[in-house]
């Protein structure tokens, strides 16, 4: 079992006012197949490790993005902070306390990517957005009518179903719910990722204002890096389920120290690159139920050389950020 | 002026409900030229894939074409019989959908799906038409692509998936290639990868691609020209760089400032208040008068303006915008 020994935070920062602290965070997924058919086949366990070895600190009323395609582990890592999934190793601090089943009773609150599947067809908005306050057991009167109009939605809007709303809408009951118990920390999963630009910019207005207003701390989770900057103070970027490069979100954007990272950058489409012809990335992310040896983006890498292959590379601190690559620029 | 590969006059697609009439699609008007990519944006609902499907004659009913043209390389296809409309489409049109595992028969191997493809509409024997489709699949960049040829679609990743989509909507040789959101479902890497495919396949085979999307970013990396629709009707029309830096529609411009990169450094992304109407509750008047600044009387009460009440041509309004964002 790893320890979290790589945990590297600059000395400076730790001093400083950490609402989270997820240190050395791991989880793996049995995806073996069924137990007759190993039997008859002959064949072994299979594990997929989702998350390995994750460390980074989140200061108080600040936003920490998460970025990284599918596979990544960026979900993975959110679900283990709100405490709807143990830890195969390793901990989440927030405010110095264990999360675990506990945390998810007020303090940390998730807001979901799907508005469509996130909220239960059959209740009315005002037990939706009630329901994290009644289940600790509170009183919950006029909370949801108070919220909706908070979230921008009005107070009559609390006695209708969620199919009345469209997306942007059931989003912002959504948010309204995480709100509801007065947690410290929001984990926001690709908030904005099933609407469309202009709602998007409603969301995200909104989130930043309830921010400031509650003095919010978010975790934010998206593969949109336009969004990204926007939202974050900053950025961890996670590649195959490794942290590999943690910055503050202006050095990340001008001065990536990571190939991963650059790669990203340019692949991204920007608005003002008419008919660019980007350098287009080469291959695909692996399997992670067998990943490459050694550092995992060597198959991809334009710097990968023999040390890649053979050993992962550990977490330096660079400026304000951290990088893992043996040949960090 | 030659003879463009498809064009569009003033098509209106109808769909009849309890409710009334519908109409998804308010006579819409475009061209698109041998290799030139059209971008076409607009939100959900907006009607740009209702639009592809009336091009390719698709639409599900109860849904139908209600009025205009589809010419494609100056002949009319909108108005031919079902079989024939049919060769067509098959010949003439290829179609990239968004989920590339929805638009391939999962018990068929992927070389099966290409050979058959290639001999119901080119005279080929079956082992030139198996020729062609390795020399498809290589060339939209599947490695080992002799040996991959026979693998069923679920062997290969969302990324490889959607080129063999875009190989079998080549199979034909087509002139028109429809491709509705075909990055939607990929990673950033992968999307970026098949943009530079479609941009390379475009230019080297002279093909007219219609690109619906939602995102701004993909049309001004892959498109020659924007179209953007809103409510069914389009708002505005011109080239990438115009429509992009300097919007005509009011409804382009908040498009376009409500991107998170249009807003760099600040605080607040610019928004549009409210959302858009739904179809059947369309307002009188211009559609977006609702959410317009600066919508007056005139808006609010006269037809729907449309391209030709520009001066320039531009966009569907009384007072289109000159200048930046």
């Amino acid at each position: 079992m790893r320890t979290p020994s790589e945990f590297t935070v600059p000395k400076d920062r730790r001093a400083s006012d950490s609402l989270v602290s997820v240190l050395g965070l791991s989880r793996t997924f049995d995806v073996s197949p069924p137990f007759l058919n190993r039997l008859i086949e002959r064949l072994p366990k299979r594990t997929l490790k989702a998350v390995t070895d994750v460390s980074f600190n989140v200061e108080r009323g600040t936003v920490f993005a998460l970025v990284g395609e599918s596979g990544s582990g960026k979900t993975t890592i959110g679900r283990m902070v709100v405490g709807l999934m143990e830890p195969s190793a390793g901990n989440v601090l927030i405010d110095g306390e264990r999360s675990g089943p506990d945390s998810r009773r007020g303090g940390v609150q998730m807001v979901f990517q799907d508005p469509y599947a996130s909220l239960n067809p059959r209740w009315r908005v005002r037990d939706i957005i009630a329901e994290p306050v009644v289940a600790q057991g509170g009183k919950a009167t006029g909370i949801a009518e108070q919220l909706l109009e908070k979230v921008g939605l009005s107070a009559d809007d609390a006695k209708l179903f969620p199919h009345q709303f469209s997306g942007g809408q059931r989003q912002r009951i959504g948010i309204a719910r995480a709100l509801a118990s007065n947690p410290k920390l929001i984990v926001c999963d690709e908030p904005t990722s099933a609407l469309d630009v202009s709602v998007q910019a409603q969301v995200l207005n909104l989130m930043s204002d309830l921010k400031d207003e509650f003095g919010l701390t978010y975790i934010f989770i998206s593969h949109d890096l336009t969004v990204v900057r926007h939202m974050a103070d900053r950025i961890g970027v996670l590649y195959l389920g490794r942290l590999v490069e943690e910055a503050p979100v202006e050095e990340l954007f001008t001065d990536a120290k990571h190939p991963y990272t650059r790669m990203l950058l340019e692949a991204a489409p920007r608005m003002d690159a008419f008919g660019r012809e980007a350098s287009i990335p080469i291959g695909e992310i692996p399997d992670p139920i067998s990943p490459p040896p050694g550092c995992a983006f060597h198959p991809r890498c334009p710097l990968a050389t023999e040390v890649c292959r053979r050993s992962v590379p550990a977490m330096q601190p660079v400026n304000k950020g951290r990088v893992a690559c043996h040949h960090a620029l | 002026m030659p003879v463009p590969v498809l064009s569009v006059r003033d098509l209106s697609v109808e769909i009849p409900s309890r409710y009334g009439v519908m109409r998804p699609v308010d006579r819409v008007s475009f061209d698109i030229a041998a290799g030139e990519i059209l971008g076409v944006v607009g939100e959900s609902g907006a009607g740009k894939s209702m639009t592809g499907n009336a091009v390719i004659g698709l639409l599900a009913r109860p849904a139908h074409i209600s009025g205009g043209e589809v010419w494609l390389m100056g002949q009319r296809i909108d108005t031919l019989a079902t079989e024939t409309k049919r060769r067509i489409r098959g010949r003439r049109i290829g179609m990239v959908f968004q989920d590339p595992l929805t638009s391939l028969n999962p018990l068929l191997t992927v070389g099966q799906q290409l050979t058959e493809t290639i001999l119901e509409h080119l005279a080929v024997s079956k082992k030139e038409a198996r020729q062609r489709s390795i020399q498809l699949l290589q060339e939209v960049g599947i490695p080992a692509a002799a040996e991959r040829i026979d693998s069923y679609p679920h062997e290969f990743s969302g990324g490889m998936r959607q080129r063999v989509v875009i190989a079998l909507a080549l199979s034909a040789e087509p002139s028109l290639v429809i491709a509705d959101e075909p990055t939607t479902a990929l990673d950033v890497s992968v999307q970026a990868q098949i943009i530079g495919l479609l941009k390379r396949l475009c230019r080297e085979r002279g093909v007219a691609v219609m690109l619906v999307t939602h995102d701004m970013g993909v049309i001004a990396e892959a498109a020659d020209r924007v179209a953007v629709m809103y409510a069914g009707r389009l708002a505005e029309i011109g080239s990438v760089r115009d429509v992009i830096l300097t919007p005509a529609h009011h409804y382009a411009r908040g498009l376009m400032a409500s991107t998170p990169l249009a807003s760099l450094g600040m605080r607040r992304l610019r928004q549009i208040p409210g959302s858009m109407p739904r179809l059947g509750r369309l307002p009188q008047g211009c559609a977006f008068n609702p959410r317009c600044e600066q919508a007056t009387q005139r808006c609010r009460v006269d037809p729907t303006p449309t391209l030709s009440d520009d001066p320039n041509g531009r966009a569907a309004c009384w007072y289109p915008l000159k200048g930046t964002i």
